[in-house]
């Protein structure tokens, strides 16, 4: 009995003391990031601010002149870049999430689709940027062009699609789905008229942050031969084309075949310029790229609100 | 009256007829695109070449890469034809493997050397006892295997100060170049050093570090002038050299002074966009390389005409060939005397 008595020592202060020691390191891990983050935004904005306007984002950059650069090719090549990701990577993306979701039956051929899917999500970018050299521009097109560029993109958020649509698709309820068929849906009509519209916000707002990560990307584009000095975007001088089918075509064609670079290049590029000034452009076109990505983000963050609203479950 | 006022019709007429002459040989409207890739060091020249080319022919596109010189050798001679650069900037010579690839692949090129380029050794602003190191010390310093870790080490007298060495890395022209002319042996290095392809990262590592020795292209040390210690350089005769625009010129900043050159592709060159671009390049030569914002040494005005002849010859083939070449300045290398 007193033996028990002995062993048992509360040492409440003590422990009470470590426990808030722990909090407050956790506090401590939990600043750190806002505050280099905060950081991070004042060094940009006081580097770069001074030089953003209008004209900075539709003048092209200059070397000789750099108080007049601009970001327009870069800009431009970037919707365009994410435009044609998007064209590719969407169709692909949500019906393979479909198909694994709603009709695959489970088979070593689909374990192993499901695995590799797993696996490529966490291949690190560059590994598609050497694919991409590989497969698009030494073997299919033979071009470094903006094709190449946004078929490699494509490649490298496919995964992050099929997943978060497949997460999204399964978090609509079976009973939706037995609803269906007990009034004599076929597994299409289902599919078309229930579970995609249910599972629509959680793909959209899956889309809009897989693109947001496509977007910062710099090192599979360099791989491609994207660091480079540009003074035009793909698609500029529409005069030279008519405005009829054929004229549109050959346009497309050729701003699909066309050099082009992004923010991130750009960014790198001037990044690594000798004189000062080329870093304060850096810095404003840092400015511009943080914009688009944060508002992309919120546009996810939105629907992801109005969806909590508007369930229907 | 009415005689003079016909005469003046006629005149005014011969004279647009003229100006529609001249003004149709100086810009015929080109379009097409120009791929040039290659030097890092050669990238702000070529640049702004390709800019102010832009204000007289908008329809031309030309594009400038960042690759290095090795990396863009590879694209210059990439295996199909349609990958292949128009223009290498390479800040070297082209290399024996390089040529005998491009004897493989059947690409004819022109050699042509379109400004200098000097090495700038650096230390620490602070280094008050180092004003210049001769090439057998910096051998001794860089070579593989070097256990030099200490200035005392470097020269009696230095103090004991502990040494951090910092230098491109080896995609780099620069490093290829420093190696070559220092060692003896293009890409022998001690490996135990900071190595980065980005100059700023040097200037950064050099700046905050006492005992720093750095090297990388003189225009970036021109950039970044008041945080850095220039070091001269003897090369064995017992006279340390600076660098500055008039001993690179002359090549007696020996060796670290260096030609850069532009390659072009024989094929390439019969498309006018291409032409158009290279005859206005060298033609502004002067301007472009001396421009504030570019910064590197031009050529001689002799050696310039000389390169726009070479050019217009379509004389193709290095004269890097021979062993001591590195050794030698562009008028000896291309037989061109000095005034």
């Amino acid at each position: 009995m007193s033996a028990g008595v002995d062993l048992f020592r509360p040492r409440l202060a003590r422990r009470r003391f470590v426990g808030r020691v722990f909090q407050g390191l956790c506090l401590l891990a939990g600043l750190a990031s806002a505050v280099i983050l905060l950081v991070l935004l004042l060094h940009v904005a006081w580097g770069g601010g001074g030089l953003l306007s209008q004209s900075f984002l539709t003048r092209p950059p200059s070397q000789l002149q750099p108080e007049t650069a601009g970001v327009r090719p870069a800009l431009l090549g970037t919707l365009w870049l994410m435009a044609l990701t998007l064209v590719f990577a969407v169709p692909v993306g949500v019906g393979a999430a479909v198909y694994l979701e709603e009709y695959s039956r489970r088979s070593r051929l689909i374990d192993l689709i499901n695995l590799n899917i797993a696996n490529l999500a966490g291949v690190p970018s560059i590994v598609y940027g050497i694919l991409g050299l590989a497969v698009f521009v030494r073997w299919l097109l033979g071009s470094r062009s903006l094709l190449a560029g946004a078929l490699t993109m494509s490649l490298l958020i496919l995964p992050v699609i099929i997943i978060a649509s497949r997460e999204s698709l399964r978090a609509v309820p079976k009973s939706i789905r037995e609803a269906a068929y007990a009034v004599g849906a076929t597994r299409w009509q289902t599919v078309r008229h229930h579970v995609l519209p249910a599972g629509l916000p959680g793909i959209l707002t899956g889309i809009i942050l897989a693109l947001s990560r496509a977007i910062g990307e710099t090192a599979p584009l360099i791989m491609l031969g994207a660091l480079t000095f540009v003074r035009f975007a793909p698609g500029e001088w529409g005069d030279q084309y008519s405005f009829t089918a054929t004229g549109l075509g050959s346009w497309l064609r050729d701003a699909l075949n066309s050099p082009f670079t992004t923010l991130p290049i750009q960014i790198y590029n001037w990044a690594g310029q000798p004189d000062d000034i080329f870093r304060r452009l850096a810095a404003a076109a840092i400015i511009v790229l943080l914009v688009i990505l944060l508002s992309m983000n919120a546009v996810a963050v939105g629907i992801r609100a109005w969806q909590q609203r508007h369930k229907t479950w | 009256m009415k005689h003079a006022s016909s005469n003046r019709r006629f005149v005014v007429v011969l004279m647009a007829l003229g100006a529609a002459v001249v003004y149709g040989q100086k810009s015929p409207r080109l379009s097409g695109a120009v791929k040039v890739d290659g030097s890092s060091t050669v990238y702000p020249i070529t640049a702004a070449a390709a800019e102010m080319f832009s204000e007289s022919q908008p329809k031309v596109q030309v594009t400038v890469g960042i690759s290095g010189t090795g990396g863009g050798f590879k694209k210059f001679l990439e295996e199909k034809p349609e990958l292949r650069t128009d223009i290498q900037d390479a800040s070297r010579p082209i290399t024996a493997p390089e040529l005998e690839r491009a004897a493989k692949l059947g690409v004819e090129f022109i050699e042509l050397p379109i400004a200098y380029d000097g090495i700038a050794v650096v230390v620490h602003s602070s280094n008050k006892f180092c004003d210049h190191l001769t090439i057998a010390e910096l051998k001794k310093i860089w070579e593989p295997g070097s256990k030099i870790g200490n200035w005392k080490d470097i020269r009696d007298g230095f103090p004991s100060l502990p040494l951090k060495l910092y230098g491109p890395g080896t995609d780099s022209g620069t490093f290829d170049y420093f190696t070559e002319v220092v060692m003896g042996k293009s890409k022998a290095c001690r490996a135990d050093f900071t190595p980065s392809e980005d100059d700023n990262v040097l200037v950064k590592g050099v700046e905050g570090d006492a005992g720093s020795l750095g090297y990388f292209g003189f225009s970036y040390y021109e950039a970044n002038r008041a945080k850095l210690k220039l070091l001269a350089i003897d090369n064995g005769d017992g006279q340390p050299v600076k660098p500055d625009s008039d001993s690179i010129g002359k090549l007696a900043y020996r060796p670290l002074a260096r030609p850069l050159f532009l390659y072009v592709n024989k094929a390439a060159l019969a498309k006018p966009e291409v032409k158009g671009f290279l005859d206005f390049y060298l033609s502004n030569a002067k301007k472009i390389v001396e421009h504030p914002k570019v910064a590197y040494v031009a050529l001689s005005a002799k050696l310039y005409e000389f390169v726009a002849q070479r050019l217009a010859a379509g004389t193709t083939g290095t004269v890097y060939g021979g062993p001591d070449a590195h050794t030698k300045s562009l008028n000896e290398l291309y037989s061109v005397g000095d005034k």
